[in-house]
């Protein structure tokens, strides 16, 4: 992975930018000392590390516009920082920045249940949105695995989904309002608790910008009444095709689930090992959950078991019981864990129209048995993200590369049957070398554009979203 | 003589080579504010290219008549969730709506409350900038983080930003059963009965007030409508009479194109508010009003201060028809952004030119 020559005049003024810094925030906000800010050197893409120059923690917009404008006129690149659990090194420092964290932001400024609204500042954890409002029934819908540590700024910023996007949608359909301020030092607002801004959706350009258009320091975000109920039902099927294409027909159906859940068998054998969830012994099962009351939920389960029926499942297990429903849950929720006790892995984020699955899956069956390496699948099948997850060994010289070829080839795959290289992790510096895949010169022109609008110097994040060779001359500027 | 590309390289040829501004025209139907210039129609990219049920996408040329895709999603049982609002009678309009001007004007109706609007089931464009280049941003998958969203960018950007030549969008299977319930409130009694429906947990996906009358709709498998109608009718705690099928689409569609406000004259406002400053945004106006989407939607016809109310609240006011300033006001910092987005996708100023600001 390429980053960019650090600035040798920026590293070799660090106690000058300190010490600016430092007269414009409170004497805790700036840590400069090597043993501190080496806490900052990467996100949840540990594979690459670098340390800031220096770390600043505002607690208020004020505080994060009076840092940005001694960055911008000291012209030191700026890299956000919600809880540094991106998946894509979309936190990861470089050498010559100052790491701008907003951790320290976790304040809700306003709940407003008659208009379904609440306002935080954006440094408060995706849980913590929803802990504000559900002593009245309310909770913020989009829900990363991540939801206990990563901020409302990172979801923002990357766009995140969750375990429920397929009837709630993801950050973007849920967020109503930023402040943001812009690099140098302007503070602005999209958006707010009303519905529709007048001009253009610059609050929808700003969600999934990467930390590259402004820091956002506050969000007024989109609050929903909780559902009367919810339970799974487990689908187990003896290949991926026909889980893929019993998918399709219960979406074809109009059945709504919150949630349809794939995994294979790798992912079965692995979870049931580590979580003894009793799940069946077969190729590919599915979890899908409804929601309403236990009327409407068993209606709701009994079409959906009818439409499962048709492929021959080998096995159906319905919930009867909340301890059922966490049993179903227990294997798929503890995935990640199981995995990363077996082996390294790299986890993938393409996104494929659903009626590609079965081929999808067939060829990164094939492309793992070429590079030697196992893949294993864990996916919201409902909307066609996948997640594969490349087992490799980290001490194996040459694995990592190995892996990241394969990777390469599986994201290929995914823009090739008509699906895109990322459907919630973000670009980052991960995916940012196959933008080309995806995109023309001119449609990433395009977008650099817009960066060019909102922070000429192509001082935010600069090194991420873009493949170095295409945003130098930018960056130089 | 209008222009009429029949492809996307003609489409972008003719912005290439156009030498005076040229004012874009899908259907003509939801045109507002003044643009001059040389006419550009889009009704020659017309056509669905893609559409998979299964996987509940559509994909089209943007001049593509909507009634076409209507059509083509109500043969397998879907639809555009957003559902499009038709404003020719109101606004007084012929012509034939196309799917870029429904982007182009992200225009939607009741469903919002539910499933969010235009932008919202938007998951690709592409277009051709004022440059004459070809650009595509999101494409055809439910899930997308690739890259800047420049498809929320481009839902109601009104043609200043770029010619639309392509859409895709996620759908939505018709459900099984709708019903509507319909109560006696005044209009600020009638607010705070609608945020009690949206605030209760039984799904409601349209709730408006209508000459006296909340109305409430709940849609999906005929079961759970039937529980979700008793459930809140005791949440609304008014006398309600439940119109179910095909009676309570009407309905609906009588909302979603602002009938009741039809053949009326004078200025004709559409208002974003927070809905529990829909009363005080109309007390005491001489006009005629109807509100959509719990009270967030506002539209009023006839005379009023109206902008300098909303200023004083908090929104944003749109002129439909009258004399005077079309689109809200923005703020310094946003118009500069504005006007540096519109300086870059169209250098020349040739696309609906002074349009938006
Ligand atoms: C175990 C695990 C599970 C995960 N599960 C999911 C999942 O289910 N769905 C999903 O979508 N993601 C998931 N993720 C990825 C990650 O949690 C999300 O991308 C999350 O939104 C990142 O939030 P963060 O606060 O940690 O942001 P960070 O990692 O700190 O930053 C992410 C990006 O946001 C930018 N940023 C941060 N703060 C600001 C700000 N104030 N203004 C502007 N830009 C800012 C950064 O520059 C960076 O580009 C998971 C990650 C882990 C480790």
């Amino acid at each position: 992975m390429d980053m960019p020559i650090p600035n040798a005049a920026i590293l070799g003024g660090k106690a000058r930018i300190v010490a600016r810094l430092a007269a414009v925030l409170p004497a805790d906000a700036v840590i400069s000392d090597p043993a501190e800010t080496r806490a900052y050197e990467c996100d949840a893409l540990a594979a690459y590390r670098c340390a800031p120059l220096a770390v600043v923690l505002p607690r208020t917009t004020a505080e994060v516009a009076a840092a940005l404008r001694v960055c911008h006129e000291l012209r030191v690149p700026v890299v956000p920082r919600g809880s540094g659990t991106s998946l894509a090194g979309g936190a990861m420092p470089t050498a010559d920045c100052v790491v701008l964290g907003i951790s320290r932001m976790t304040a809700v400024l306003d709940t407003d249940y008659p208009n379904r609204f609440v306002r935080v500042q954006a440094g408060r954890t995706n849980l913590a949105v929803t802990g504000a409002v559900e002593g009245e029934g309310f909770f913020y819908a989009p829900d990363p695995s991540s939801q206990l540590a990563c901020a409302i700024a990172g979801n923002i910023a990357m766009n995140s989904g969750g375990a429920h996007c397929l009837k709630y949608g993801v950050t973007t359909n849920n967020l109503l309002g930023v402040t943001l301020v812009q690099m140098d030092g302007t503070v602005v607002e999209f958006g707010g608790p009303w519905a529709d801004a007048g001009g253009l959706d610059l609050l929808g350009l700003v969600c999934g910008s990467e930390g590259q258009l402004g820091v956002v320091t506050e969000a007024t975000l989109r609050i929903l009444p909780k559902p009367e109920g919810a339970r799974p039902v487990l689908i187990g099927f003896d290949s991926s095709e026909v889980a893929g294409a019993c998918v399709s027909d219960i979406i074809k159906a109009g059945i709504l689930p919150v949630a349809i859940e794939f995994m294979d068998r790798l992912l079965i054998e692995v979870c049931e090992d580590f979580a003894k969830a009793g799940y069946p012994d077969c190729e590919a099962l599915l979890i899908i959950e409804v929601e309403g009351s236990d009327a409407e939920i068993d209606e709701q389960l009994a079409a959906i078991i009818g439409i499962a029926r048709r492929h021959n499942p080998v096995e159906v297990r319905e919930s009867r019981s909340e301890a059922e429903a966490k049993r179903i849950w227990l294997g798929r929720k503890s995935a990640f864990s199981a995995i990363g006790r077996l082996s390294d892995y790299m986890c993938l984020d393409g996104t494929i129209p659903v009626s590609a699955l079965p081929l999808v899956l067939r060829r990164i069956g094939e492309l793992g048995a070429e590079h030697g390496l196992r893949v294993g699948n864990v996916f919201h099948a409902g909307d066609g993200n996948m997640h594969p997850l490349i087992l490799y060994d980290a001490n194996k010289p040459g694995d990592l590369e190995i892996c990241e070829a394969l990777g390469a080839a599986i994201l290929k795959l995914c823009v090739e049957v008509g699906g895109c290289l990322t459907g919630e992790h973000g670009v980052g510096i991960e995916k940012r070398d196959l933008m080309g895949v995806q995109f023309s010169g001119p449609d990433m022109e395009a977008q650099m554009r817009v960066k060019d609008v909102f922070d000429p110097g192509w001082l935010l994040n600069p090194a991420k979203v873009f493949p170095l060779e295409i945003s130098a001359g930018r960056r130089a500027g | 003589m209008a222009m009429r590309p029949c492809s996307e390289a003609d489409l972008a040829e003719c912005v290439r080579s156009a030498a005076s501004p040229l004012r874009i025209a899908g259907g003509g139907t939801r045109a507002i504010g003044v643009t001059a210039g040389e006419v550009l129609e889009t009704g020659g990219l017309s056509g669905v290219s893609l559409y998979e049920p299964g996987a509940l996408t559509l994909v089209a040329g943007a001049g593509t008549p909507l009634a076409e895709v209507e059509a083509v999603l109500a043969g397998e049982g879907q639809r555009l969730a957003f559902e499009v609002p038709d404003l020719r009678a109101l606004l007084g309009r012929t012509g034939v709506s196309t799917l870029g001007g429904v982007v182009a004007a992200n225009a939607s109706g009741p469903r919002r409350v539910q499933v969010g609007a235009c932008r919202d089931s938007l998951l690709g464009v592409r277009f051709v900038d004022g440059r004459g280049d070809v650009i595509k941003s999101g494409g055809r998958v439910m899930k997308n983080v690739t890259g800047y969203d420049l498809v929320k960018l481009m839902a109601g950007s009104r043609g200043t930003l770029g010619v639309l030549s392509e859409v895709s969008f996620k759908v939505q299977a018709r459900p099984g059963a709708e019903a509507t319930l319909c109560a006696e409130f005044a209009l600020a009694p009638g607010v705070a009965a609608m945020g009690r429906a949206l605030g209760s947990p039984y799904d409601v996906s349209g709730a408006a007030w209508v000459g006296g009358e909340v109305r409430v709709r709940v849609e999906g498998m005929a079961g759970s409508v039937a529980y979700r109608s008793a459930a809140l009718a005791a949440v609304l705690g008014n006398e309600v009479r439940v119109v179910t099928g095909a009676q309570s689409a009407a309905l609906w569609r009588e909302v979603r194109d602002v009938g009741p406000l039809g053949g009326l004259d004078g200025p004709l406002w559409r208002v974003s508010v927070k809905p529990s400053d829909a009363p005080a945004l109309v007390e005491g106006l001489e006009a005629a009003v109807m509100l959509d989407w719990g009270g967030g939607l506002v539209w009023i016809c006839g005379p009023g201060d109206v902008r300098a109310r909303v200023a004083a609240l908090g929104g944003h006011a749109t002129l439909m028809r009258g004399e005077g300033v079309v689109f809200p006001p923005e703020s310094a910092a946003v118009a500069r952004l504005s006007a540096g987005l519109r300086a870059r996708f169209d250098p020349r100023g040739i696309l609906n030119a002074g349009l938006m600001g």
